[in-house]
Protein backbone atom coordinates (compact mmCIF):
# COMPACT_ATOMS: atom_id res chain seq x y z
CA UNK A 1 0.00 0.00 0.00
CA UNK A 2 1.54 3.26 -0.74
CA UNK A 3 2.09 6.50 1.48
CA UNK A 4 -0.78 8.17 -0.01
CA UNK A 5 -3.33 5.60 0.99
CA UNK A 6 -1.87 5.46 4.27
CA UNK A 7 -1.96 9.33 4.98
CA UNK A 8 -5.31 9.35 3.92
CA UNK A 9 -6.53 6.54 6.26
CA UNK A 10 -4.74 8.42 9.18
CA UNK A 11 -6.47 11.36 8.26
CA UNK A 12 -9.26 9.24 9.25
CA UNK A 13 -7.62 7.57 12.25
CA UNK A 14 -7.05 4.24 11.30
CA UNK A 15 -5.04 2.96 13.79
CA UNK A 16 -3.39 0.13 11.18
CA UNK A 17 -2.40 2.74 8.71
CA UNK A 18 -0.76 4.86 11.61
CA UNK A 19 1.15 1.61 12.48
CA UNK A 20 2.00 0.50 8.99
CA UNK A 21 3.84 4.21 8.68
CA UNK A 22 5.72 3.93 11.49
CA UNK A 23 7.06 0.55 10.67
CA UNK A 24 7.81 1.45 7.21
CA UNK A 25 10.12 4.66 8.82
CA UNK A 26 11.46 3.72 12.05
CA UNK A 27 14.70 2.34 10.75
CA UNK A 28 15.54 5.28 8.02
CA UNK A 29 14.51 7.90 10.90
CA UNK A 30 16.05 6.37 14.14
CA UNK A 31 19.30 6.81 11.99
CA UNK A 32 18.82 10.11 10.54
CA UNK A 33 18.34 11.00 14.25
CA UNK A 34 21.15 9.69 15.19
CA UNK A 35 23.56 11.93 12.86
CA UNK A 36 22.29 14.77 15.02
CA UNK A 37 22.24 13.19 19.10
CA UNK A 38 24.38 11.06 20.42
CA UNK A 39 22.42 8.12 21.69
CA UNK A 40 19.92 5.52 20.82
CA UNK A 41 17.48 6.28 23.06
CA UNK A 42 17.97 10.15 22.10
CA UNK A 43 17.11 9.01 18.98
CA UNK A 44 13.73 6.78 19.57
CA UNK A 45 12.50 10.18 21.74
CA UNK A 46 12.86 12.56 18.76
CA UNK A 47 11.08 9.70 16.31
CA UNK A 48 8.35 10.03 19.01
CA UNK A 49 8.37 13.64 19.15
CA UNK A 50 8.10 13.76 15.07
CA UNK A 51 4.94 11.29 14.83
CA UNK A 52 3.32 13.30 17.33
CA UNK A 53 4.00 16.50 15.01
CA UNK A 54 2.80 14.45 12.28
CA UNK A 55 -0.61 13.44 13.64
CA UNK A 56 -0.72 17.73 14.44
CA UNK A 57 0.30 18.80 11.05
CA UNK A 58 -1.43 16.18 8.96
CA UNK A 59 -4.64 18.11 8.60
CA UNK A 60 -2.72 20.75 7.06
CA UNK A 61 -0.01 18.75 4.87
CA UNK A 62 -0.56 20.67 1.38
CA UNK A 63 1.22 17.92 -0.62
CA UNK A 64 4.05 20.34 -2.15
CA UNK A 65 6.14 17.63 -1.73
CA UNK A 66 5.85 13.76 -0.81
CA UNK A 67 4.81 12.30 2.37
CA UNK A 68 8.30 10.82 2.94
CA UNK A 69 10.07 14.44 2.23
CA UNK A 70 7.96 15.87 4.51
CA UNK A 71 8.30 13.28 7.36
CA UNK A 72 11.81 13.81 6.75
CA UNK A 73 11.97 17.51 7.21
CA UNK A 74 9.62 17.42 10.47
CA UNK A 75 12.32 14.78 11.97
CA UNK A 76 15.46 17.07 10.98
CA UNK A 77 13.89 19.95 12.29
CA UNK A 78 13.12 18.06 15.85
CA UNK A 79 16.60 16.26 15.59
CA UNK A 80 18.21 19.55 15.13
CA UNK A 81 16.84 21.26 17.88
CA UNK A 82 17.15 18.87 20.74
CA UNK A 83 20.81 17.80 19.31
CA UNK A 84 22.32 21.49 19.54
CA UNK A 85 23.57 20.23 23.13
CA UNK A 86 24.82 16.47 22.66
CA UNK A 87 25.35 17.29 18.70
CA UNK A 88 28.73 15.75 17.82
CA UNK A 89 30.71 17.37 15.30
CA UNK A 90 30.66 15.53 11.90
CA UNK A 91 34.11 16.59 10.13
CA UNK A 92 33.47 16.02 6.14
CA UNK A 93 36.95 14.54 5.10
CA UNK A 94 37.64 15.48 1.59
CA UNK A 95 40.76 14.20 1.46
CA UNK A 96 41.86 11.81 -1.59
CA UNK A 97 40.04 8.34 0.10
CA UNK A 98 40.34 6.00 -2.91
CA UNK A 99 37.47 4.33 -3.28
CA UNK A 100 38.96 0.96 -4.13
CA UNK A 101 41.94 -0.31 -2.49
CA UNK A 102 45.14 0.84 -4.76
CA UNK A 103 46.78 -2.83 -4.27
CA UNK A 104 43.59 -3.34 -6.55
CA UNK A 105 45.14 -1.83 -9.44
CA UNK A 106 48.65 -2.34 -10.82
CA UNK A 107 50.67 0.41 -12.20
CA UNK A 108 48.77 1.75 -14.90
CA UNK A 109 45.92 1.53 -12.93
CA UNK A 110 44.08 -1.86 -14.27
CA UNK A 111 42.52 -3.98 -12.23
CA UNK A 112 44.97 -6.69 -11.53
CA UNK A 113 42.72 -8.32 -8.68
CA UNK A 114 38.78 -7.49 -10.53
CA UNK A 115 35.74 -7.82 -9.03
CA UNK A 116 33.48 -11.19 -9.25
CA UNK A 117 30.03 -11.08 -9.72
CA UNK A 118 28.16 -11.49 -6.72
CA UNK A 119 25.58 -13.53 -8.58
CA UNK A 120 25.11 -14.32 -11.99
CA UNK A 121 21.97 -16.34 -11.56
CA UNK A 122 19.21 -14.35 -14.01
CA UNK A 123 16.65 -15.66 -11.38
CA UNK A 124 17.67 -13.59 -8.56
CA UNK A 125 15.57 -14.57 -5.94
CA UNK A 126 17.16 -16.95 -4.31
CA UNK A 127 20.34 -14.22 -3.66
CA UNK A 128 18.76 -11.40 -3.38
CA UNK A 129 17.25 -12.55 0.20
CA UNK A 130 20.39 -12.98 1.83
CA UNK A 131 22.52 -10.02 0.16
CA UNK A 132 20.21 -7.58 0.57
CA UNK A 133 20.53 -8.50 4.03
CA UNK A 134 24.08 -7.88 3.87
CA UNK A 135 23.66 -4.99 2.23
CA UNK A 136 21.58 -3.77 4.99
CA UNK A 137 23.56 -4.61 7.96
CA UNK A 138 26.86 -3.14 5.92
CA UNK A 139 24.82 0.35 5.47
CA UNK A 140 24.39 0.22 9.23
CA UNK A 141 28.00 -0.01 9.86
CA UNK A 142 29.16 3.26 8.31
CA UNK A 143 30.31 5.92 9.52
CA UNK A 144 28.37 9.51 9.61
CA UNK A 145 27.74 11.27 7.26
CA UNK A 146 28.11 8.34 5.13
CA UNK A 147 25.06 6.50 6.77
CA UNK A 148 22.50 9.60 6.78
CA UNK A 149 23.57 10.40 2.92
CA UNK A 150 22.93 6.62 1.90
CA UNK A 151 19.78 6.29 4.06
CA UNK A 152 18.07 9.25 2.62
CA UNK A 153 18.81 8.61 -1.02
CA UNK A 154 19.57 4.63 -1.84
CA UNK A 155 17.00 3.41 1.12
CA UNK A 156 14.29 5.64 1.01
CA UNK A 157 15.22 7.36 -2.59
CA UNK A 158 14.66 11.00 -2.02
CA UNK A 159 16.84 13.34 -4.44
CA UNK A 160 20.36 14.34 -4.02
CA UNK A 161 18.91 18.20 -3.52
CA UNK A 162 16.51 16.76 -1.21
CA UNK A 163 19.05 15.11 0.68
CA UNK A 164 21.51 18.33 0.42
CA UNK A 165 19.02 20.47 1.10
CA UNK A 166 17.70 18.39 4.75
CA UNK A 167 21.27 17.69 5.69
CA UNK A 168 22.67 21.13 5.03
CA UNK A 169 25.15 19.86 2.21
CA UNK A 170 26.17 20.99 -0.93
CA UNK A 171 24.80 18.79 -3.85
CA UNK A 172 28.28 18.29 -5.00
CA UNK A 173 28.93 17.05 -1.00
CA UNK A 174 26.41 14.86 -1.27
CA UNK A 175 27.11 13.24 -4.86
CA UNK A 176 31.19 12.80 -3.03
CA UNK A 177 29.70 11.27 0.40
CA UNK A 178 27.41 8.91 -1.73
CA UNK A 179 29.93 7.84 -3.80
CA UNK A 180 32.40 7.18 -1.18
CA UNK A 181 29.19 5.58 0.75
CA UNK A 182 28.45 3.15 -2.21
CA UNK A 183 31.92 2.19 -2.86
CA UNK A 184 32.36 1.21 0.80
CA UNK A 185 29.20 -0.50 0.94
CA UNK A 186 30.28 -2.60 -2.28
CA UNK A 187 33.20 -3.10 -0.74
CA UNK A 188 32.23 -4.58 2.63
CA UNK A 189 29.67 -6.89 0.46
CA UNK A 190 32.43 -8.03 -1.67
CA UNK A 191 34.67 -8.62 1.61
CA UNK A 192 31.83 -11.22 3.20
CA UNK A 193 29.37 -12.59 -0.09
CA UNK A 194 30.16 -15.65 -0.75
CA UNK A 195 29.62 -15.91 -4.65
CA UNK A 196 26.93 -18.22 -5.55
CA UNK A 197 27.70 -21.34 -7.38
CA UNK A 198 25.43 -20.57 -10.77
CA UNK B 1 47.68 19.94 -38.73
CA UNK B 2 43.76 19.97 -38.37
CA UNK B 3 44.38 16.22 -37.09
CA UNK B 4 46.48 16.96 -34.66
CA UNK B 5 44.55 19.85 -33.04
CA UNK B 6 41.51 17.16 -33.24
CA UNK B 7 43.85 14.52 -31.40
CA UNK B 8 45.12 17.29 -28.26
CA UNK B 9 41.25 18.21 -27.75
CA UNK B 10 39.73 14.21 -27.55
CA UNK B 11 39.77 13.16 -24.12
CA UNK B 12 42.18 11.37 -22.70
CA UNK B 13 41.38 7.62 -22.31
CA UNK B 14 40.37 6.42 -18.61
CA UNK B 15 41.93 3.48 -17.23
CA UNK B 16 40.00 1.36 -14.18
CA UNK B 17 41.60 3.06 -11.23
CA UNK B 18 39.53 6.25 -12.72
CA UNK B 19 36.91 4.95 -14.02
CA UNK B 20 35.45 3.40 -10.85
CA UNK B 21 35.56 6.95 -9.34
CA UNK B 22 32.82 7.78 -12.00
CA UNK B 23 30.21 5.21 -11.53
CA UNK B 24 28.03 6.37 -8.76
CA UNK B 25 27.47 9.84 -10.20
CA UNK B 26 27.02 7.87 -13.49
CA UNK B 27 24.40 5.68 -12.00
CA UNK B 28 22.86 9.17 -11.02
CA UNK B 29 22.99 10.89 -14.38
CA UNK B 30 25.06 12.78 -12.32
CA UNK B 31 28.47 12.85 -15.26
CA UNK B 32 29.26 15.77 -17.60
CA UNK B 33 28.73 14.59 -21.07
CA UNK B 34 32.04 14.22 -21.76
CA UNK B 35 32.69 12.16 -18.66
CA UNK B 36 29.77 10.03 -20.08
CA UNK B 37 31.32 9.54 -23.13
CA UNK B 38 34.59 8.15 -21.44
CA UNK B 39 33.59 6.07 -18.61
CA UNK B 40 31.31 4.69 -21.62
CA UNK B 41 34.20 3.91 -24.32
CA UNK B 42 36.11 2.07 -20.89
CA UNK B 43 32.66 0.27 -20.26
CA UNK B 44 32.55 -0.75 -23.45
CA UNK B 45 36.04 -2.72 -24.00
CA UNK B 46 36.41 -3.22 -20.11
CA UNK B 47 34.56 -6.17 -18.50
CA UNK B 48 35.69 -6.15 -15.05
CA UNK B 49 34.56 -2.38 -15.04
CA UNK B 50 30.99 -3.72 -16.20
CA UNK B 51 31.25 -6.53 -13.07
CA UNK B 52 32.14 -3.50 -10.83
CA UNK B 53 29.64 -0.93 -11.95
CA UNK B 54 26.71 -3.79 -11.83
CA UNK B 55 27.79 -5.04 -8.13
CA UNK B 56 27.43 -1.43 -7.63
CA UNK B 57 23.90 -1.22 -9.23
CA UNK B 58 22.79 -4.21 -7.37
CA UNK B 59 23.95 -2.86 -4.29
CA UNK B 60 22.12 0.42 -4.36
CA UNK B 61 18.84 -1.41 -5.47
CA UNK B 62 18.95 -3.88 -2.55
CA UNK B 63 19.14 -0.61 -0.07
CA UNK B 64 16.44 0.45 -0.61
CA UNK B 65 14.48 -3.63 0.70
CA UNK B 66 13.04 -3.59 3.95
CA UNK B 67 14.44 -5.93 6.86
CA UNK B 68 12.42 -8.00 8.94
CA UNK B 69 13.58 -6.29 12.71
CA UNK B 70 13.13 -2.91 12.22
CA UNK B 71 11.07 -2.31 14.71
CA UNK B 72 10.96 -3.72 18.12
CA UNK B 73 7.50 -4.36 19.76
CA UNK B 74 8.56 -2.44 22.74
CA UNK B 75 8.82 0.62 20.40
CA UNK B 76 6.27 0.23 18.30
CA UNK B 77 3.60 -0.22 21.40
CA UNK B 78 5.18 3.09 22.49
CA UNK B 79 4.34 4.95 19.18
CA UNK B 80 1.18 3.32 19.08
CA UNK B 81 0.19 5.20 22.50
CA UNK B 82 1.27 8.17 21.07
CA UNK B 83 -1.37 7.96 18.88
CA UNK B 84 -3.87 7.10 20.91
CA UNK B 85 -3.59 9.69 23.65
CA UNK B 86 -3.08 12.00 20.16
CA UNK B 87 -6.74 10.11 19.44
CA UNK B 88 -8.21 10.74 22.80
CA UNK B 89 -9.13 7.29 22.70
CA UNK B 90 -8.04 4.21 25.41
CA UNK B 91 -4.79 3.87 27.14
CA UNK B 92 -2.54 1.34 25.03
CA UNK B 93 -0.38 0.30 27.58
CA UNK B 94 -4.05 -1.30 29.24
CA UNK B 95 -4.26 -3.42 26.38
CA UNK B 96 -2.06 -6.41 24.85
CA UNK B 97 -4.03 -6.86 21.38
CA UNK B 98 -2.41 -6.93 17.86
CA UNK B 99 0.94 -8.58 18.98
ZN1 LIG C 1 38.26 -1.03 -16.41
Amino acid sequence: MDDLTLVTRLLDGDEVAFRDLVTRYHRSLVRIARYYVVSESSAEDVVQETWLAVLRGLANFEHRSSFKTWLFSILVHRARSSGVRERRTVTLDFSNESTVAESRFDQRGVWCEPPVPFTDAVDSRLTNGPLAALVRECIAELPEPHQAVITLRDVEGLSTTEVASLLELSDANVRVILHRARARVRTAVEARWEVQPS
Amino acid sequence: MGGAAIVKLRPSPLVCRQAVELMSDYLDGALSGRDTRRLEKHLAVCESCRTYLEQLRLTISLSGSAGPDDLEPAALAELVDVFRKFRGGPDASSENDHA
